[in-house]
């Protein structure tokens, strides 16, 4: 089963839910937890793992062999990013722009273009006790977040509990973490800037016909617009968190909420029970 | 004209409600949401909306079922693994185009994408430009260059001091169409281990673009240790620190009234925010020029 954890706001605590929830289950249950806010990734904050092994994720840019190309245009034609350009008798390309779809390459007529590989991150994996653990970075400068996501996804496990902390936000790298998750947990904050960016999410996930699920942290603080809308929606709050400095000074220290705070462990052994039920649900009604 | 924007690496730090403050402190500017794919400036600013417009970008490939023969050449190449049974899944391409290209029966088209919308609105603290992202859209990046583009344009016309843009988080495509060419970058971030991590990156990013950034520490008091510690990163670093602001609730009883805390509360947390704009607007006014 896989489980992602996004929130559209930033900083309303997935990761603090996605690493509580991993250690929780993973006592009992085969867990990985898969890091995919590759811009910035912050379980291994928090998860101190153990890393065993990294591989780089590259894209595939043009290379062109000038004592080859006549300077036809075809490849910048072809380019849907601009990332190739022809100018009289040079042939400029701009890796930065390229999204890798190997179109100059294949319709040179002159057979001229080659893909060479360009690092743009890389992913590492490990454990974490009995935890599995992978993560993706991008390096600093690069723009393109899904590649590398789409790379650490690969390392995800067929069967067990496999959990995926989400970068913020709604757009391509949200998309592409979340895709083929079987539930989606929605963490969001009882503040108008919350309940703004949770609608957003909540649009994309049903976009992505992924059922979701709600985790309300900071409850307390603002107003309860973000209650009454996920009534209106229909949409299960399955674990609440309250406003509490102590719970802040423990992220702020990189301590998980279960391991400073046990009682907590319960509650997300609880919110696995309540994810479980709408995904066996979802299951039932698609075969019946 | 001097273009400040605000970027965290981390998301929820803080940085709509300092700009939210900055709009109400700073004189003569154009505000920009770049922000686009999670905009919530404007639930501060309560703008009214003067123009809107729709942001056409990239394109889909659609696959004519009567012209298609099935002989699967689009689904080999596509490096997207947005072809399957013949078919195109929208949000998984990315608009290349090679499948249309390639097509032996010219069975496939690129349709034009309708991706969002950006807004010039008026705000009672100076126009705001500001965006949305479709939902599951690409090219946020374009959108942040067009919302930007927008804001100098006005800027310039109407001889505007500043553009103060609110960034959005992560160090990638977004944020980097957000950063490139601006003169400051006040990166506000947070106490915590990963707060920490996150701003170590976004700090990276302003080196590889080459714009000056400024530190501002929020909710300082959370974690005091951690707070001298990045001040004394930036001090070996060569970065200004232009403020930390104490960690207190009126920050969200101003976001839920919806007005910029500078205008709801006197206490500590408007004091700070205003000497932090004291100290921006000098280092503003020392950097190179447009």
């Amino acid at each position: 089963m896989i489980v992602s954890v996004a929130s559209g706001k930033g900083g309303t605590g997935k990761t603090l839910v996605a690493t509580s929830l991993a250690l929780s289950l993973s006592g009992d249950h085969k867990v990985q937890l898969l890091d995919c806010d590759v811009e910035e990734p912050n379980d291994h904050v928090f998860l101190r793992p153990e890393i065993s092994g990294s591989e780089a994720v590259s894209m595939l840019v043009p290379r062109v062999d000038e004592a080859r190309c006549t300077y036809c245009g075809k490849c910048a034609q072809v380019c849907a990013y601009n990332a190739i350009a022809v100018l009289g008798k040079h042939v400029l390309t701009f890796s930065e722009l390229c999204h890798g779809c190997g179109a100059c390459s294949y319709l040179c007529p002159e057979q001229a273009i080659t893909e060479e590989s360009r690092q743009i991150g890389v992913v590492e994996w490990g454990h974490s006790g009995s935890l599995g653990f992978v993560q993706g970075k991008l390096a600093v400068g690069e723009a393109m977040a899904p590649p590398v996501i789409r790379k650490v996804k690969g390392y995800g496990e067929k069967d067990g509990v496999v959990i995926i902390d989400v970068p913020p936000g709604t757009s391509c790298p949200v998309v592409e973490a979340v895709k083929g998750s079987h539930l989606c947990l929605l963490v969001t904050e009882p503040t108008p800037f919350g309940l703004n960016d949770l609608a957003l999410a909540v649009e994309t996930v049903r976009e992505l016909d992924i059922p979701c699920a709600i985790v309300l942290n900071r409850a307390g603080v603002g107003d309860s617009k973000v209650e009454q809308y996920c009534g209106e929606q229909n949409i299960p709050i399955l674990l609440t968190i309250p406003l509490d400095t102590e719970i802040a000074r423990l992220y702020s220290r990189g301590v998980t909420l279960v391991e400073g705070m046990p009682l907590w462990k319960p509650r997300f052994l609880q919110l696995l029970a309540g994810i479980m039920d709408i995904v066996d649900e979802g299951t039932r009604s698609t075969k019946r | 004209m001097k273009e400040l924007v605000v970027l965290s690496g981390k998301g929820g730090t803080g940085k709509t409600s300092i700009v939210g403050s900055l709009a109400a402190l700073a004189h003569k500017k154009v505000l920009a949401d770049c922000d686009v794919d999670a905009a919530d400036l404007h639930l501060l600013l309560s703008p009214s909306e003067r123009q809107r417009h729709e942001f056409w970008s990239g394109q889909v490939a659609y696959v004519d079922a009567d012209k298609c023969n099935e002989c699967g050449l689009c689904q080999e190449l596509c490096r997207f693994k947005a072809i399957k049974d013949f078919r195109v899944d929208p949000v998984s391409c990315e608009g290349c185009g090679f499948c249309s290209q390639v097509c032996p029966t010219e069975a496939i088209s690129m349709q034009e994408n309708m991706a969002g919308y950006w807004y010039i609105s008026d705000t009672r603290y100076g126009p705001l430009v500001h965006a949305r992202l479709g939902i599951a859209q690409e090219n946020s990046g374009k959108l942040v260059a067009l919302v930007r583009q927008q804001a100098r344009r006005i800027a310039q016309d109407g001889d505007f001091d500043y553009i103060i843009s609110d960034g959005p988080p992560g160090i990638g495509c977004p944020v980097i169409s957000s950063l490139s060419g601006a003169n400051l970058a006040l990166l506000v971030t947070e106490p915590s281990l990963s707060g920490m991590h996150d701003l170590d990156r976004v700090l990276g990013v302003c080196r590889h673009f080459g714009v000056p950034a400024s530190v501002c520490i929020n909710k300082y008091d959370l974690n005091e240790e951690n707070t001298r510690q990045i001040e004394s990163q930036c001090l070996s670093q060569g970065i200004e620190l232009v403020g930390r602001v104490p960690f207190d609730n009126v920050v969200t009883e101003s976001i839920v009234q919806g007005v910029p805390v500078v205008e709801y509360s006197d206490g500590s947390v408007t004091r700070e925010i205003q000497a932090i704009w004291r100290r921006l607007s000098v280092m503003l006014a020392n950097g190179r020029s447009e």
